[in-house]
């Protein structure tokens, strides 16, 4: 308990502030990664960047989905529940965010909730964390928020996502928004960005 | 940092700043989408910007530079009280340069100097529903954004094509964003609409007293809506400044005397300044009325 | 040369600075007290709590003060004030049964248990300016012995309820959380909890009008006031770590409960339903436009035709809050000169087309 008490963000309000402005822009400029800093240690497998991503934006109004490899023995629940006060729950269609430690296992994106039509903003944000995330080389990003193209090397997801996000793109305005998470790095993939393998 | 005592950094708290951080990114997800957040009662009064003044305190940081403009200009008096709030409550540096600033609260206009990529535009925005003028329901313009039923939106342009010749809307101009969402672009004159599209800073609406948070991306088409046969078109002016000669900026009439007397002036008042800076000089005097309207470049 | 108009800051600073003075007034007349205010002008202190969604009289006294006396502005102030504040607790629903009643009468049974209990109501004043008043007195006024009543009070509704009169009120569910428009913006179709929470907090001008419009004719509802009380009730709240309620206080409640008539529908019997107020304080106009406007807008879930603005709940709900509106309406003083521009522009172009064209 002490470990957990002591690693959250030092000056929660500028941290906070700071991890938000990195998701906030990595979004609007989807694949561009950016790093942020947060809790150094957070408890296995949960990664800086995830670890900060949520201590900024999960609360008691955000139901949090958990992967078996993130639930684990329950370390990073307990650390999620006394830092944030997120709820669990194990319906990914009730989850506002999704945290995905083995992307290998992960189920497929239609799986989390998808909004609907008239409120698209009711579904699931998954925080995916991966092996690497490098912006010179790999899949090519087009859409909102990129002038012409960006590049994006992910290592370690399933190798349906590309097709998850293809086949879901007829759904629009529904669907999920992703993030990737590399360590402190972040990258990520709202619904309206098209990837090309 | 002079923070007011008593009060969270940048007014709001922590758990309201999340939620409405969270309406963010998913309206960044969704350009041009409506996203309904629980807007909190600001110490200022509905209809003054408390939208984009909750926007503003959920994004910015101590590291921010904010410009605040009303009617395009830095001083006038509501830009200056919102300005004011900021300074006391998040104690960060505040600018009138345009170039300057990373985040940037405006009421109806989009600076003159092209905004870049890196900085954040935050629009305040009274009624954030383009669809409100015809049909007053949320019930039914939420099913009609839901369904892309926008052909009563352009019936009603049309039925201004038939009456006046020309689509009589000035300001509040309707866009359409990445193709998808027809949406407000606030009470901008539609002088400013064009650059809204692909401007490479990231835009964020907020409609405090609607409850209503939308967003541009980067670099996102943003087109007006028009006719093959009306296309959209933007005012212009016979005259230029008379304090700056600017010839390509947004001008406001001012009346100089009793008799009628009137010239044009910048109305981004920092624009304007920058010409003069650099040398640039209006003829400083009263002007002819006439104007003309041409085609978008 | 023409220079653009400067020093909007000092200006602002000025505007305060005379802003203070009037509010001041003649300082040769002793300042207002925040104890007078609300020991005197109580019933303005228990509007604008009511409306500004916060029970403290110190502090809806200073909204007053400040203010000038103006209540909407002096909502505002205490609204801004209290999103600020942390929510440290959810209460029990308060029981006004067990109310320690002031004052409580039917207008639809001559006599009940409980009785009636004119208490202190200005409806059998003659409305006589009293020139006694004008000078301070050094008389204290002396109400009658007796003390409010302690013995729970049973209701007029549960009465009929008794006979299966009225419509039972059942929650959908008791333990679905209530939702919070301080926190949640407005969705419709808004369910009845949701409703009377915007209409606890709306303009009791607007819900007046609304009120009176459905008895005039514009969706009649056929009310009678099954009863009006007003007294103490106990809040309490009950602590996660604790397991059991405790009482926090005491504030003083005006409820109104109308009974309408109706006539039954496909799947519902003759029998009476019923409108809700509750206010804070002693605010009895309040109140009853308050049932009087819920009962109207529970028309759609009754069966009814919805025609009337009282009975369409986007406009009701929509409007109903005097913060949001009078910003709104005031905001058009805000410069629009770029806006205008425009139109000016627009219009001196039509009509110079309009002159062309009479022209050829």
């Amino acid at each position: 308990m002490a470990t957990m008490i002591s690693d959250g963000f030092d000056d929660p309000v500028m941290q906070t502030q700071a991890v938000f402005r990195a998701v906030l822009d990595a979004t609007a400029r989807p694949g561009r990664p950016r790093e942020v800093t947060g809790p150094a240690a957070p408890p296995e497998p949960m990664m800086p960047g995830t670890a900060a991503v949520l201590l900024a934006l999960a609360d008691l109004d955000t139901p949090l989905w958990l992967d078996r490899a993130m639930a684990g023995s329950g370390g990073v629940a307990d650390y999620l529940a006394f830092q944030c006060g997120a709820p669990r729950t194990d319906d990914p269609r009730r989850a506002v965010f999704a945290a995905i430690a083995d992307p290998l296992a992960m189920p497929p994106l239609d799986a989390f909730a998808l909004g609907s039509d008239e409120a698209p903003e009711t579904s699931t944000t998954l925080l995916i964390q991966v092996a690497d995330l490098r912006d010179d080389g790999g899949w090519r990003l087009t859409g909102p928020g990129i002038e012409s193209a960006h590049r994006l090397a992910v290592d370690g997801l399933p190798d349906d996502f590309v097709a998850w996000r293809t086949g879901g793109r007829h759904l629009f305005p529904r669907g999920t928004d992703v993030i990737l998470i590399a360590g402190r790095r972040l990258a990520a993939l709202p619904r309206t960005t098209r990837i090309e393998e | 940092m002079s923070v007011v005592r008593g009060y969270n950094f940048a007014y709001l708290d922590e758990q309201t700043k999340r939620m409405i951080r969270r309406g963010l990114l998913k309206a960044v997800a969704v350009p041009g989408y409506q996203v309904p957040f629980g807007s909190r009662e600001m110490p200022l009064p509905y209809g003054w910007g408390t939208g984009g003044i909750q926007v503003t305190a959920s994004v910015i940081g101590p590291d921010d530079v904010l410009k605040v403009i009303d009617q395009g200009a830095d001083d006038t008096t509501n830009a200056v009280s919102i300005r004011r709030f900021f300074a006391r409550v998040a104690g960060v540096a505040t600018t009138e340069r345009t170039t300057e600033a990373t985040l940037i609260q405006t009421r109806h206009r989009i600076p003159e100097t092209p905004l870049a990529e890196g900085q954040i535009l935050v629009y305040q925005v009274p009624i954030p529903e383009p669809l409100r003028w015809v049909e007053p329901r949320e019930t039914e313009t939420r099913k009609m954004h839901a369904l892309t039923e926008y052909g009563v939106m352009h019936v009603k342009l049309y039925e201004d094509i038939t009456r006046h010749g020309r689509i009589a809307t000035s300001f509040n101009y309707p866009v359409l964003v990445n193709g998808r969402y027809v949406m407000s672009p606030s009470p901008i004159p539609k002088f400013d609409n064009p650059k809204m599209h692909r401007m490479p800073a990231l835009q964020l609406f907020g409609a405090g007293r609607e409850k209503r948070l939308y967003a541009v991306p980067p670099h996102t088409r943003v087109e007006s809506l028009d006719f093959e046969d009306h296309p959209f078109e933007v005012q212009t002016w016979d005259d230029v400044c008379a304090l700056c000669g600017a010839d390509d900026s947004y001008l406001d009439e001012v009346i100089v005397d009793d008799q009628g007397g009137r010239m044009f002036v910048c109305s981004d008042s920092d624009y304007c300044r920058q010409r003069r800076d650099a040398g640039h000089a209006g003829h400083g005097g009263p002007s002819d009325l006439e104007t003309v309207e041409r085609g978008t470049p | 040369m023409y220079v653009a108009v400067k020093g909007g800051e000092k200006a602002i600073d000025n505007a305060h600075r005379l802003l203070a003075e009037d509010r001041r007034g003649d300082p040769a007349v002793p300042e207002l007290s925040l104890r007078q205010i609300s020991e005197q002008l109580s019933l303005a202190v228990d509007r604008v709590m009511t409306e500004g969604s916060i029970y403290d009289r110190d502090l809806a006294a200073l909204a007053i003060k400040q203010a000038r006396g103006d209540l909407v502005e002096a909502i505002f102030l205490l609204r801004a004030y209290r999103t600020t504040l942390p929510r440290l607790a959810v209460s029990r629903p308060v029981d006004t049964t067990a109310m320690h009643v002031h004052r409580r009468i039917s207008a639809t049974f001559k006599d009940l248990p409980g009785g009636q209990v004119l208490g202190p109501t200005f409806d059998y004043t003659h409305r006589l300016l009293d020139f006694d008043l004008a000078e301070p007195s050094a008389e204290v006024p002396e109400a009658p012995a007796g003390s409010p009543r302690g013995d729970p009070v049973p209701r007029v509704t549960e009465v009929l309820n008794r006979e299966g009169l009225i419509a039972r009120e059942v929650a959908d569910d008791p333990n679905a959380p209530v939702g919070d428009l301080t926190r949640e913006p407005l969705a419709f179709p808004a369910d009845r909890a949701t409703r009377l929470q915007n209409l606890a907090r709306g303009d009791e001008g607007f819900l007046l009008a609304l009120g009176y419009s459905t008895q005039r004719g514009f969706g009649s509802t056929h009310p009678f006031i099954g009863e009006i009380r007003m007294g103490e009730v106990a809040v309490e709240i009950e602590p996660e770590d604790l397991g059991f309620a405790v009482e926090i206080g005491d504030i003083l409640l005006t409820e109104c409960e109308t009974v309408n008539q109706f006539k039954g529908s496909k799947t519902e019997p003759p029998q009476f339903t019923r409108g809700y107020g509750l206010a804070f304080g002693y605010a009895e106009r309040k109140a009853i436009s308050m049932a009087l406007v819920d009962r109207a807008l529970r028309g759609r879930e009754l069966g009814e035709e919805v025609v009337a603005p009282a009975q369409d709940e986007e406009f009701v709900l929509y409007h109903s809050d005097n913060v949001e509106s009078s910003g709104f309406v005031q905001h058009i003083k805000l410069p629009h000169y770029v806006d205008f521009q425009g139109e000016l522009d627009l219009v001196r172009r039509l009509r110079a087309e309009r002159d062309a064209e009479a022209a050829q």
